[in-house]
């Protein structure tokens, strides 16, 4: 059976981060950055595309300069609003700005065994296992390729992931660990025919492509022809920004933010160039480098910050926004990750981004665990809750069981709180109970998460990929090891 | 006489001020003053204050880095006139730095150049998506006694140990210490390609290379 998806919908809190005319001002000085510094897109199809389009184009450093006006027009062509495609169309996700979903985090490199809590390599088996729980959680909406399958050639690796993924679920798949036009051009043929046709993949992408830019100011030129060959496939496609302040941005967030907005909107407006109309989105996960070491932080007020601010330049821009949050930079689930994912996931929501990326990696996305996937499912079932608000209704209002109550007595045997005692949130990983129950135990949320995740992969069953389908998958990927 | 001299270069190099460096490194050519003792007397005090301020919490990566960028220009000002007198500053090895092939991420590999050189190495920085046969013709070119490759992709970390394997196939592998880095190296994968060195950051980089080369 397949689950239902989780989302926030129509909420009721609200958070001012920038204002108009603030958002402007950043939007003013990265078409400044991009005018005048430029940007690096070491591809020749690239620049190909923007010398077609009156930008300046050196070719001996790839550096492209494009005037404002070819951005801001090309960007004009961005759809605002679009589905992403799940095997099941049940399980469909619809980016139209009032939909906040969660996927996997990725791309880790070690596991914490989910049988023996052992640090090891990631491997494709893991690959599978991931997918299989996420399949079952409702708050994990789609999938990014979790870790590396390791075990498997560094050719061809992406897309073994891909089809251990879809084997294992029916929910929309979006990979980050595609960085070439040959690996692109076999996604899109193993998503036809998941969709049944290279027709129905543009009108049901089951696969949408994220590519991470190369800050400051630059792309990867792989990554950059890889998704020209998606987006021509109608496959959504997005361009993240890790843009750190002090190393790779300014010290300063506003810097920060600018810089990295150059680049993810020059690299929107090329596909746009290209091929006008594609479905893409905005992508971030900017931080602040460690101030002793310059090492990525995976959390801190800049991040939480970050997590607010990207959704108002991706609204101005009217295209959807996959936002960094989650992904702590702590070693293990711990006092840390608690606030990390909190409070950055917190941030995300309230300004309405709308795919969060994502549960269950730490020491900056680098190491899987199981327990921290279920309680970063927490952690956005609380801050789910939290954003519907305080309704106030004659009916919330409950004028009438206070008044059957009177001063002093309780609430516990009203019709009213048998009707509503539903509404209020029940914790599956957080300690309720007496402290002497505890006491015996000792036990807490990171131990009754492993658990769960164990009992799910033991007994979910996902609904199976077509035999032959999945035959198929193989043997386009066995075609380019053949090469 | 020169203390002033002295103290104005190890300032610069505590305010991380490059052009200050350079002018005082030309001051010291102008006055007849044997450039080692310059480094030695001047610069490398600045470049030791800002270390210790590090190493006790005052002072942070960018004045380090700060500094050590203002000691480069420094010494590479002097380099000349060290070369007419026929003497050579003491390193404490030299080393030839790349990400891989493949890899175009150079941020921490940076990092560890300017580290590394600030901290008494020569390095040679070949940038970014370097092949293998480029960085072992440069490391036997200039006789580097370390070889760093960078990686940030699980795909491209791959050459590292493509990098070590080519080494022993020529012969060659105990004649440089090797260095790995990068997000998805782990010791267990510096064990298992039998790498001599691996930091999670750039200053333990300097750390590991000085025990590389002092053996």
């Amino acid at each position: 059976m397949a689950s239902r998806i989780k989302s926030i919908t129509n909420p009721k809190l609200k958070l001012d981060i920038l204002s108009r005319a603030e958002v402007q001002r950043l939007h003013t000085a990265t078409l400044d950055l991009i005018e005048n510094v430029g940007v690096r897109f070491p591809s020749q199809k690239a620049m190909d595309i923007w010398e077609a389009h009156g930008a300046k184009v050196e070719r001996d450093t790839c550096i492209v300069k494009a005037p404002g006006e070819v951005i801001e027009a090309a960007l004009k062509s961005c759809p605002p609003a679009y589905d992403l495609a799940a095997r099941l169309p049940d399980q469909d996700l619809s980016l139209d700005g009032n939909h906040v979903f969660v996927g996997t985090d990725g791309c880790g490199v070690e596991v914490l065994d989910i049988h023996t809590g052992e640090r090891r390599r990631s491997s494709m088996q893991d690959v599978a296992d991931i997918a299989r729980i996420a399949d079952c959680l409702e708050e994990v909406a789609f999938h990014w390729v979790a870790v590396s399958a390791q075990d498997y050639p560094a050719a061809t690796r992406s897309l073994h992931e891909l089809h251990a993924i879809w084997e294992n679920s029916t929910k929309h798949v979006q990979t980050e660990s595609i960085y070439s036009e040959r690996e692109a051009q076999a996604a899109v043929e193993m998503a036809a025919l998941i969709a049944g046709g290279r027709e129905a993949l543009r009108k049901r992408p089951v696969l949408s492509i994220m590519q991470c830019t190369a800050p400051p100011l630059g792309q990867d030129g792989g990554s950059v022809e890889a998704a020209l060959v998606a987006a021509e496939a109608g496959l959504p496609v997005g361009f993240m920004t890790m843009a750190a302040c002090l190393t790779t941005g300014p010290a300063t967030l506003a810097g920060t933010l600018a810089v990295g907005n150059a680049e993810v909107i020059s690299a929107t407006a090329l596909i746009q160039l290209a091929h006008p109309g594609a479905p893409v989105f905005y992508a971030a996960a900017q931080t602040a480098s460690d101030l002793r070491t310059g090492g990525y932080t995976g959390g801190g007020p800049e991040d939480f910050l970050f997590g607010a601010a990207t959704n108002v330049l991706s609204d101005f821009y009217d295209i959807p926004l996959s936002m960094g949050s989650f992904a702590t930079g702590a070693k293990e689930p711990n006092w840390q990750a608690g606030i990390d994912n909190s409070l950055s996931t917190f941030m995300a929501c309230i300004v309405m981004s709308d795919m969060l990326l994502g549960v269950g990696l730490l020491h900056g996305s680098r190491i899987w665990s199981y327990a921290q996937m279920l309680m970063d499912c927490e952690i956005f079932d609380i801050v789910h809750k939290m954003m519907q608000g305080i309704v106030v209704d004659d009916d919330t209002l409950a004028l009438e069981a206070v008044r059957s109550v009177g001063p002093g007595g309780n609430f516990l045997t009203q019709k009213h709180t048998r009707q509503h005692m539903r509404d209020l949130y029940l914790p599956q990983f957080m300690d309720r109970r007496a402290y002497n129950v505890w006491e015996e135990k000792r036990d807490d949320g990171r131990d009754w998460a492993l658990a769960r995740a164990r009992e799910i992969l033991a007994t979910h069953q996902p609904e199976p990929l077509d035999p032959q389908c999945s035959k198929e998958l193989a043997s386009i990927i066995a075609s380019l090891e053949g090469d | 006489m020169n203390n002033d001299l002295f103290q104005a270069m190890a300032q610069s190099i505590i305010d991380g001020d490059s052009e200050a460096a350079e002018q005082l490194a030309q001051q010291a050519i102008e006055l007849g003053i044997d450039p080692l003792e310059a480094i030695e007397n001047g610069f490398v005090v600045g470049v030791n204050q800002v270390g210790e301020a590090f190493s006790c919490g005052e002072a942070f990566l960018p004045e380090l880095v700060m500094a050590g960028e203002a000691m480069k220009k420094a010494v590479s000002t002097l380099e000349p006139e060290m070369a007419k007198r026929g003497t050579q500053r003491q390193v404490y090895g030299k080393v030839v730095l790349a990400t891989i092939q493949g890899d175009i991420h150079d941020i921490g590999k940076t990092l560890v150049g300017t580290m590394l050189s600030s901290g008494g190495f020569q390095v040679y920085d070949l940038g970014v998506d370097v092949a293998i046969e480029k960085i072992l013709g440069k490391a036997q070119e200039v006789g580097a006694d370390i070889i760093g490759v960078s990686a940030l992709l699980t795909t491209t970390m791959l050459r590292q140990k493509e990098l070590i394997k080519t080494l022993e196939a020529r012969g060659l592998r105990s004649q440089y210490k090797v260095m790995v880095g990068g997000a998805p190296v782990t010791r267990d994968w510096v064990a298992e390609i039998g790498a001599d060195g691996f930091s999670e950051d750039a200053i333990g980089a300097v750390q590991v290379a000085r025990q590389l080369v002092q053996g």
